[in-house]
């Protein structure tokens, strides 16, 4: 500490050498304008060096080569209106643009819109898709913002209802069950003498199992039932489906189908139990070993020929099980790598309070080891989101293999026609996963328990 | 004794359990349950596929691979004739071309993915804001669409073929591709490739001696400077000494398409290109995180013992780092490797594009082609995480 009065007033004793201790404290100065402001940020962010000088420079011309033209082509160049192909062909393609021209066609978009949306979908039944987005984004939104209450409620609204009424929103339902019911009545009567048989053989009370099973069958009799219904929609096919609808429904149905197999697979691949561990070790490793477009290939090439005479499945649905296959095994790393970020004392501490292995897993594990994956489950769902792309080499007709069919409308053939359509398709893309990466980032964020700085 | 005696008395009459309340029975059942439910699936599916594929008249057996094939490759590393060669052939021609893009994918995505990783770490406002916008633009874009844009979108505005650009002795870029000088190796050249490999050797183990003197003596020699010196003086000298046995055949442009040379047809270049941008941004996220991952004591203990910048670089920094990127890096490799399936879209004559399409197309035989297809893949992928797995265990940190 020095004290202040000490350096204002010296002691008298000091002699001559004092003369050159100042005697009062200098007034604070602002920094030099090369340190602070504009100035000093340019000098200590960009020019901090020679070598660093020129990567700036470097850098600059970089930018000065791609940012103008491609701001050129989007914006400057761009044509926002008109009706056919000559509002965006030079002269000599048969155009009205001067020689030389190069820009985006935003007018060939604006009128393929609603086709990129919907595909081929009838018009006068769009607002049933509309109505299924409705209802999928407005219970998924609420579900993602952690501050937002009621999240089982929620849940169950996205897990139970959604499902049932996009798939009859989308197809128009009013499908043909009653080929079900019997195996189902059958499926449901072994179920519920297994469950009283093995509460038996262990000794518990079987009164609980059997409710529980009895809800289970009860519900999915009435899912089926709802099903039969028929509401008097017209039946959309899914050939006609297509655009944005088709990528969403692919991605949306893929996460949900192998968030529960991944789960499985996942508790499987570290389980005790040596078949189950092997049967998932190489279920995970095959499906993660081979390219995605060779098990849409064998999915719409071989599933038909596994499946017994005269059974078919539908183009897309094929699509969706391999993608659903798929996606799950990596679903399965991402969740085991949250089972095993848990310290073992969470299994230990279960254990010792006498929980089974099944209300361990459901009430002290998995809530923990999901809560940690989020931000690796919503990567996984990019990911997927940009894979479904590939379905258009198997001739469905997504997003992007929308755009790429357009281009063979002659009204709107012209040498800019797909740029203009990738670039279109690019900003869409890097929309939702930029919003998905970011909100994966917030979610990294919130689960932050650990004390790190 | 009368303790354990009675220790004994009590484990002797254990509570009485019902059977199926034993962990090990239940398990038991549980196991014999999945085995014969996935037994009967199998059993049933190969019996439907066996039972369906008779129907359909499609021979079992992989005969076909002699038979064949009449359709030409559009590029083909080894000898490959339409009409001559077997469907057996194709497979190879495939593979191979599989291969080639992964390897030199794999390698130029290395490069730029560590430099950008790098970048995105740099105090350079400006070359941090460009590494972080190469990294979103290229990871946020699906490949298929990466691809699409190259080689629809970007290839198609080069010139004809008689307006190439002229790279001069580089070769010629036009829209039917990239024509690269070839070389031709003139008498002796064998030389030049075995003074390379004697040049390795030797730069192997003078490393190898100078660690081991380093360890012994404390004193350092310039190993890594020697074998660099080493490794392209001798094969130099070689080329000298057998009096410069290489000429190259540059191609010229013509007005249809350009002669001589050696041609990488545009789909390579789309699909190398693609596939190199868009893996380059997954490594150098991963970089980034490898760097990061590395605690800044280890550099500021590495200051105080005297280590120089360079040295604290390359023996505490980046070996620390590079354990917490190679696992990461491996599943980007195979990752490269089975995107370069997507080659079908654009017809470069892949593995996937040439057997599983074309092959399958003319022959119909879908359950062997897609069976060798998926197990030719799988077999890549675990033989690569086997040997990332070995080279991992070597770097890994050796706890007590």
């Amino acid at each position: 500490m020095i004290d202040r009065t000490n350096v204002t007033a010296p002691p008298e004793n000091t002699g001559p050498a004092t003369a050159f201790v100042r005697g009062e404290m200098l007034a604070e100065q602002p920094a030099p304008i090369t340190e602070s402001g504009p100035i000093g940020w340019i000098r200590t962010n960009l020019f901090p060096s020679v070598p660093q000088a020129i990567l700036t420079l470097f850098c600059l011309y970089i930018l000065y080569l791609i940012v103008p033209s491609i701001i050129r082509f989007l914006f400057v160049d761009a044509v926002w209106t008109g009706t056919d192909r000559t509002v965006c062909a030079t002269e000599v393609q048969g155009g009205v643009r001067a020689p030389g021209w190069f820009g985006a066609c935003w007018a060939y978009v604006g009128t393929y819109t609603n086709q990129f949306i919907y595909g081929r979908y009838p018009d006068e039944e769009q607002w049933r898709v509309n109505i299924a987005g409705f209802l999928f984004f407005g219970g998924l939104i609420p579900l993602l913002i952690p501050s937002v209450p009621f999240k089982r409620e929620n849940l169950i609204f996205m897990v139970l209802i959604v499902p049932v009424a996009t798939l009859i929103l989308l197809t128009g339902g009013n499908f043909e069950v009653g080929g079900m019911i019997l195996p189902l009545a059958i499926l449901t009567a072994i179920a519920l003498i297994a469950v009283f048989g093995f509460s038996k053989g262990a000794q518990s009370d079987p009164i609980p199992g059997l409710i529980t099973t009895a809800a289970i069958f009860a519900g999915i009799f009435i899912v089926l039932g709802v099903l039969a219904v028929d509401f008097g929609l017209e039946r959309v096919e899914t050939e006609d489906w297509g655009g944005l609808l088709v990528t969403m429904v692919i991605a949306v149905t893929g996460i949900a189908a192998s968030l529960p197999l991944g789960i499985a697979l996942a508790l499987g691949r570290r389980s005790d139990l040596p078949i189950v561990k092997f049967v998932s070790v190489v279920f995970i490793e095959f499906w993660r070993g081979v390219p995605l477009i060779t098990v849409l290939f064998m999915s719409s090439v071989m599933l038909p020929l596994f499946l017994p005479e005269g059974v078919s499945f539908d183009k897309l649905l094929r699509a969706l099980i391999g993608v659903a296959l798929f996606s799950s095994a990596y679903m399965a790393e991402v969740v085991r790598g949250g089972l095993q970020a848990l310290p073992k004392g969470q299994y230990e501490g279960a254990m010792a309070l006498g929980l089974n292995w099944g209300q361990m897993t459901r009430m002290i594990i998995l809530p923990q080891a999901l809560k940690l994956v989020i931000p690796g489950i919503v990567n996984t769902f990019i990911g997927l989101f940009k894979d479904t792309t590939l379905v258009l080499i198997i001739g469905l007709f997504d997003f992007l293999g929308t755009i790429q069919s357009s281009y063979t409308d002659p009204t709107w053939s012209s040498p800019v026609q797909s740029m203009t359509g990738y670039s279109f398709a690019a900003i869409v893309y890097f929309i939702f996963c930029y919003a998905m990466s970011r909100y994966s980032m917030f979610m990294e964020r919130q689960l932050d328990t650990s004390h790190r700085s | 004794m009368a303790v354990t005696d009675m220790g004994r008395g009590v484990a002797d009459a254990p509570p009485k359990v019902a059977l199926l309340n034993n962990p090990r029975v239940r398990g038991a059942i549980y196991q014999v349950l999945l085995a014969v439910v996935l037994v009967y699936l199998v059993y049933a599916g190969i019996g439907n596929m066996l039972g369906n594929m008779e129907r359909a008249g499609i021979s079992t057996g992989f005969g076909f691979l002699d038979n064949t094939a009449g359709f030409a490759i559009s590029q083909s590393l080894i000898d490959y004739d339409q009409g001559v060669s077997t469907y057996g052939r194709v497979f190879v021609v495939g593979l191979l071309n599989t291969l080639i893009v992964a390897v030199i994918g794999i390698f130029f995505a290395t490069i730029i993915g560590f430099l950008v990783g790098v970048a995105r770490l740099s105090n350079n406002w400006i070359v941090n804001r460009l590494a972080t916008a190469y990294v979103e633009f290229f990871r946020n874009i699906p490949l298929l669409l990466h691809i699409f844009i190259w080689y629809f979108g970007v290839l198609r505005l080069l010139p004809q073929a008689r307006d190439s650009f002229d790279f001069g002795f580089l070769g010629l870029l036009n829209n039917r591709g990239y024509f690269a000088p070839k070389p031709i190796w003139g008498e002796g050249a064998m030389l030049i490739l075995y003074a390379l490999i004697a040049a390795i050797a030797i730069a192997w183990g003078i490393s190898r001696w100078a660690h081991k003197r380093q360890m012994e003596t404390g004193q350092i020699f310039p190993a890594f400077w020697t074998g660099l010196g080493l490794i392209i003086g001798l094969p130099l000298l070689a080329f000298l000494v057998m009096g410069a046995p290489l000429s190259w055949d540059i191609p010229v442009a013509g007005g249809f398409r350009p002669s001589g040379g050696m041609t990488v047809i545009p789909e390579f270049l789309a699909l190398l290109v693609a596939l190199t941008t868009y893996t380059a941004a997954f490594i150098a996220e991963i970089v980034r995180a490898g760097i990061l991952g590395v605690s800044k004591g280890q550099s500021e203990a590495a200051h105080a013992l005297g280590l120089r910048q360079g040295q604290n670089l390359r023996l505490v920094i980046i070996p620390q780092a590079l354990r917490i990127i190679i696992p990461p890096l491996t599943s980007q490799y195979l990752n490269l490797t089975k995107n370069s399936s997507l080659a079908v879209a654009i017809a470069y004559p892949d593995l996937v594009s040439v057997f599983q399409g074309t092959t399958l197309n003319q022959t119909g035989l879908a359950p062997q082609i897609v069976a060798i297809t998926m197990l030719t893949y799988l077999t890549i992928s675990l033989l690569t995480s086997a040997f990332m797995n070995w080279y991992n265990n070597r770097v890994a940190l050796v706890e007590r």
